[in-house]
């Protein structure tokens, strides 16, 4: 093996008590592609502003180079020689490309900044990739890829000793995704060490050398990448023993009732960028799962038919008539409900109540003449919290002070209100605690049975499999299997999502 | 589409330049001795205390931030100015230009260490800087010594140029080496531009922030030097309204106010704009075929000012939607 | 409880309680009730703009023009009451006519900030900054910058006239705020208001029409810009375009922020407007009272906006 450039031992980061990484490590040879994957919450992120000095550890060892490795800010990483592209490119937009690529280490001559040389410089880093780019515009007129190129090239040109990439190709299509490989390759074959994180299963065979799989905030496995399988290397990530029985783990049950008629039909769905062709259906007392990994298209999927993006190809049918929602009011007056998947962003209204966050939506509805019909939201409310057994000291709580799993409660009321035909859950369950998921689950089931539809999406591989009645896996934007409930089993869902369901 | 595009671009750069040309030019064309001396020369005069204000401002919102203070500092700065005078020229100007830097590093710790909003920050800060003018002057103007020479700084002329005009452009090179020519200049706009994104290339985004309300404070500060000297008096109540004029200006000029991007040469643009504007209006007003009243001005700024915002989030919305046409690989 | 919350929450009762208590104790003449009528006529024009920009604060925005749409709606009053536009026979019917138009044209140009704001998602500073600059001048074009003098007991009656020893204007600002106070708390409208505040993506997705509400917003700041307008010039008995509402948008927000309102948007307190401008009012007339000049008032009105936010921020993040 060649000699250790890298080496995290045992790291344990907590944020205000909760632990985000327990006992992880990480290994990177010199002048070696190294993959890093995880699902998301696993750690990965934490690891790697860890390492960049975006946060600090809590406890564990870093050597790099061969010493300590301690440092306090990205800028002290950048210098030691740990360049970082992050996913959402962390560049100025309004800027030049050589500005970009520049900043932080500008070329000076008397005293002042020395553009020509600047330009030189960025035009010979460029080079390296194949890339001739008008230097001088701004950085906002070129394609996500050629910022992506951009954003290499700055961490390049800080000759650094090893460059991460998290998910450097979530926004690059097929070629451009070569090209990023090839310039990989070529950092490798100077000498330098690349950490690589993606979800795309084949690049990582494409481009790493080695992986290394975490769960949970743990390190579960390090691997040759010619030694694991794809399979393996899903399961592993999922933490799901491909060979193990099955027994339920969740709080779904068994569907009370068979599916009824079908409730909304998509076929040929896209928004254009991730969501490229997307076909499912979900009937009425049914659970639809939407498998797939990180960057499939399911959120996508999932703003496409709430009218958030409007659609660029495809139809839909909802309730047997054409639907085509311009915004979200459209698929809320059809009777469609959405609980995001980022909460906080997209979902609570923090300052107010759990009365007030219940009623958002059905309010309109409810008011008469549009004054606040305190005493009747306040039952409905209160009959929300009992009914979804919501941890609260009353209506009047702000949502803020409530726990992920009843503010997701909350969120869930907020659509049962409007007594729905279809509800759509993106991560119903993400972000929250193992009881709380339990009570959940079993919601969702119950509300199924009463007859609504439901759109689930999941990246947690147990919860598709013992909750949806169907699953529909995606991958890359594209539909690529449909699973019947007797067919469901976790296999089957991992071989699709690992290979498109030919394996 | 790629030429509309850079039509688009140069538009959003250059507009204000050409517009003021064909003011200009409108001017020349229509008035007797529109490009007399005498005119230039006063409106020049007149104007370079807003282009100060319009400077500092310039730095303040390429961060992404806001100095509403910028019209009462003068006010404070004139008044301070003015008791100093008699000591002499620099004297007056030193104590001028250090009680705006004063003020500007209040505003910086306020913004940087309270981390209260820009906006409320330099309200809170205009008020207490106008109350100490007011309290300074006693409610009064405070006559400038003209036994020594500072009133020379807003009066006097230097081969030909007035010299607030001259202090003006000096002061407008020198933001435009910073600007252009200095990492701290880049870094400037790096911070408007995405601050994290500053952050994580390692700039130092805290002393950023506070150097540009320092530099917005010291620029009203010379502007109140200016003030004092023009009109031979500290003006305690001078500078309402400046501040607003000093945005307008800004943006006229092709600054975003959403931060990192921005230029110093067409704010000096935007603000020769308004400004001859108003002369236009005078000369109109003297050929007397029309009476179009002084009021006109404000409500052409306003027009102006909507063409311009108008224009950019156009181009802003544009520019989104066609962002991988453009690419140029 | 953290300190810091309740001083955030409850701090503006209590500086308006330790005020009132100081002046009682060391202000000669406070207890009359002539000291209260001055206080009150003096803060009601502050009072009712404020209003207005706590609505539009609720929802993440704010908005610069509303001295300019005081000097509007204070402009043509006179020139319908006066019938210098048209000849209307009846003073009654004019001066009724002349209170829609002004109000109905400040509420337009409010509204026509909102649809910048929404349309074209411009800033709210820079959207309502047109209007402040422009607004004015409308102003000062249509009157032609004169003085419009006037003596029309009919008409002033706003802002001169008294109903059992009170200032009609105080009891149109008590009106106005118990109005407002109650469309914040208990209509659908009132909660949309601080859903786009508290978080507009989450009020989107929730079937809010967002655009609509924030014109909403600005047209009612508007409006009550063109109210505060009309009692400005019927105090005067004189409408000067110049001057009418000059620098009221900063006295405005700094009531707002000292009343608790949040000012990111998505918590706002009405009551609290009210009590954040008798505040910054009654420092003055205590300052003045005691014989410190009205620019020190100034000062501390800088410190009092400073110590405010930073506690509501505070107790916010804490």
């Amino acid at each position: 093996m060649p000699p250790s450039l890298l080496s995290m031992q045992s790291i344990t980061k907590t944020f205000s008590g909760i632990a985000a990484l327990s006992g992880a490590s990480l290994e990177v040879a010199t002048g070696e592609v190294h993959a890093l994957i995880g699902q998301n919450g696993a750690g990965k992120s934490t690891l790697i502003k860890v390492l960049t000095g975006y946060h600090r550890k809590t406890s564990g060892e870093v050597s790099f180079e061969g010493g300590v490795f301690e440092v306090a800010s990205p800028r002290a990483a950048q210098d030691a020689g740990i360049s970082t592209i992050y996913q959402e490119i962390n560049l100025v937009p309004q800027r030049s490309v050589m500005e970009n690529i520049c900043l932080g280490r500008e070329q000076r001559r008397y005293g002042l900044l020395d553009w020509p040389a600047m330009r030189i410089e960025a035009r010979r880093l460029l080079a390296q990739f194949n890339l001739t780019l008008d230097v001088d515009r701004p950085l906002s007129q070129f394609s996500t890829a050629t910022q992506q190129m951009v954003a290499i090239a700055r961490a390049v040109g800080f000759s650094a000793r090893l460059v991460i990439m998290d998910e450097p190709t979530s926004s690059l299509d097929d070629r451009e995704a070569q090209v990023l490989f090839s310039v990989i390759r070529g950092l490798r074959d100077r000498g330098v060490s690349v950490l690589f994180v993606s979800h795309r299963l084949d690049e990582l065979y494409q481009v790493c050398d080695r992986v290394t799989i975490m769960r949970d905030g743990c390190t579960v496995r390090v691997a040759d990448m010619a030694e694991i399988t794809k399979l393996e290397l899903v399961s592993t990530m999922l933490g799901r023993d491909v060979a193990r029985a099955a027994g339920r783990t969740t709080g779904f049950g068994v569907a009370a009732n068979p599916p009824g008629a079908p409730v909304l039909q998509a076929s040929g769905l896209s928004d254009g960028r991730h969501a490229r062709r997307v076909d499912f259906s979900v009937a009425t007392g049914e659970i639809v799962g939407l498998a797939g990994l990180l960057g499939a298209g399911r959120s996508e999927t999932a703003r496409l038919v709430f009218g958030d993006t409007a659609a660029k190809a495809g139809q839909m049918a909802f309730a047997g008539q054409p639907f085509a929602p311009s915004q979200p009011i459209d698929a809320i007056r059809a009777g469609i409900g959405f609980c995001t998947e980022d909460r906080k962003v997209e979902g609570i209204i923090p300052d107010m109540s759990v009365a007030d966050n219940m009623m958002l939506a059905l309010r309109p509805a409810l008011g008469r003449s549009g004054i606040v019909d305190e005493t009747r939201s306040r039952d409905i409310a209160a009959r929300f919290i009992k009914q979804l057994g919501i941890k609260c000291t009353g209506p009047d709580q702000r949502i803020r002070e409530l726990s992920g799993g009843n503010q997701q409660k909350v969120l869930l009321a907020r659509w049962l209100a409007m007594s729905p035909k279809l509800l759509i859950l993106d991560e119903p369950t993400r972000g929250i605690d193992v009881g709380a998921k339990d009570e959940i689950q079993k919601l969702i089931r119950s509300l199924a049975d009463q007859g609504l539809a439901v759109l689930m999406i999941s990246s947690e591989l147990e919860e598709v499999v013992e909750g949806a009645n169907r699953v529909f896996v995606l991958r890359e934007g594209l539909s690529v299997a449909e699973i019947a409930r007797d067919k469901l089993t976790e296999d089957a869902v991992l071989a699709a999502m690992a290979d498109g369901g030919q394996a | 589409m790629k030429w509309r595009f850079e039509l688009g671009g140069l538009l959003a750069s250059y507009g204000v330049v050409l517009t003021l040309i064909a003011v200009i030019l409108f001017g020349y064309l229509r008035y007797d001795n529109f490009l007399g001396a005498f005119n230039i020369l006063s409106v020049l005069r007149y104007n370079s205390m807003f282009a100060l204000v319009s400077l500092g401002m310039c730095f303040v919102i390429m961060t992404g931030g806001i100095d509403l203070s910028v019209g009462s500092v003068a006010a404070l700065s004139s008044v301070v100015a003015a008791y100093a005078s008699p000591h002499g020229l620099v004297p007056g100007l030193f104590a001028g230009v250090t009680a705006g830097l004063l003020v500007g590093t209040l505003n910086g710790i306020i913004v940087t260490r309270l981390r209260i909003m820009p906006f409320i920050a330099t309200l809170a800060t205009m008020l207490a800087a106008s109350g100490t003018a007011l309290l300074l002057a006693q409610n009064q103007s405070v006559s400038v010594s003209y036994d020594t020479a500072f009133t020379a700084l807003g009066q006097g002329n230097l081969l030909g140029l007035p010299v607030p005009a001259l202090i003006a452009a000096a002061a407008y090179i020198l933001g435009s080496i910073v600007l252009n020519l200095t990492s701290t200049g880049r870094s400037v706009l790096a911070v408007g531009g995405n601050e994290d994104a500053a952050r994580m290339m390692g700039l130092p985004v805290t002393r950023i922030t506070f150097l540009v309300y320092l530099a917005s404070g010291g620029c009203a500060g010379l502007a109140g030097v200016i003030l004092a000297a023009q009109f031979g008096a500290g003006q305690p109540i001078e500078g309402i309204g400046w501040e607003l004029f000093a945005i307008a200006a800004v943006v006229v000029g092709g600054t975003l106010l959403t931060g990192g991007a921005g230029s110093v040469g067409t704010t000096l643009a935007g603000v020769l704009l308004l400004g001859v504007l108003f002369t236009i209006l005078n000369f109109e007003n003297g050929k007397g075929w029309i009476s179009l009243s002084a009021y006109w001005q404000s409500v052409i700024r306003g027009l102006f000012l909507l063409a311009v915002v108008l224009l950019q989030a156009h181009l802003t919305n544009r520019v989104g939607a066609e962002k991988p046409a453009a690419d140029a690989t | 409880m953290n300190p810091y919350a309740t001083l955030g929450r409850y701090g503006t009762a209590i500086a308006l309680v330790v005020l009132i208590a100081f002046n009682f104790a060391v202000t000669p003449n406070f207890a009359t009730l002539q000291t209260l009528n001055v206080n009150l006529t003096q803060v009601c024009t502050i009072v009712i703009v404020a209003v207005g920009m706590t609505l539009v604060i609720a929802t993440g925005g704010i908005d610069l023009s509303v001295g300019s749409l005081m000097a509007i709606s204070g402009a043509l009053a006179p020139m319908i009451f006066m019938g210098k536009l048209v000849e209307i026979g009846s003073i009654h019917a004019a001066v009724a006519l002349a209170i829609l138009v002004a109000i109905f044209a400040a509420t337009v140009l409010g509204a026509f900030n909102g649809w910048l704001i929404a349309r074209f998602r411009i800033q709210p500073i820079v959207a309502t900054l047109i209007l402040f600059i422009a607004g004015r001048g409308i102003a000062q074009v249509v009157t032609n910058g004169n003085l419009q003098v006037f003596k029309v007991p009919e008409f002033q009656v706003i802002g001169l006239g008294r109903i059992f020893g009170l200032p009609v204007q105080v009891i149109l600002m008590i009106l106005i705020v118990a109005a407002a106070a109650w469309v914040l708390r208990r209509t659908t409208f009132g909660r949309q208001v601080l859903a786009i505040g508290g978080n507009e993506r989450a009020a989107r997705l929730s079937g809010i029409a967002t655009s609509r509400i924030k014109i909403g917003v600005y047209a009612i700041s508007g409006a009550l810009a063109g109210v505060a307008g009309l009692i400005v010039i019927a105090i005067n008995s004189a409408s000067d375009a110049n001057l009418v509402g000059m620098g009221m948008e900063l006295d405005a927000i700094a009531a707002v922020a000292v009343g608790g309102t949040l000012l990111s948007g998505g918590r706002a307190t009405i009551i609290g407007t009210l009590m954040g401008a008798l505040i910054i009012q009654l420092v003055r007339y205590t300052l003045l009272a005691n014989g410190v000049p009205d620019a020190a008032a100034l000062v501390v009105k800088a410190a009092i906006i400073i110590g405010a936010v930073w506690l509501q921020e505070r107790g916010r993040v804490a």
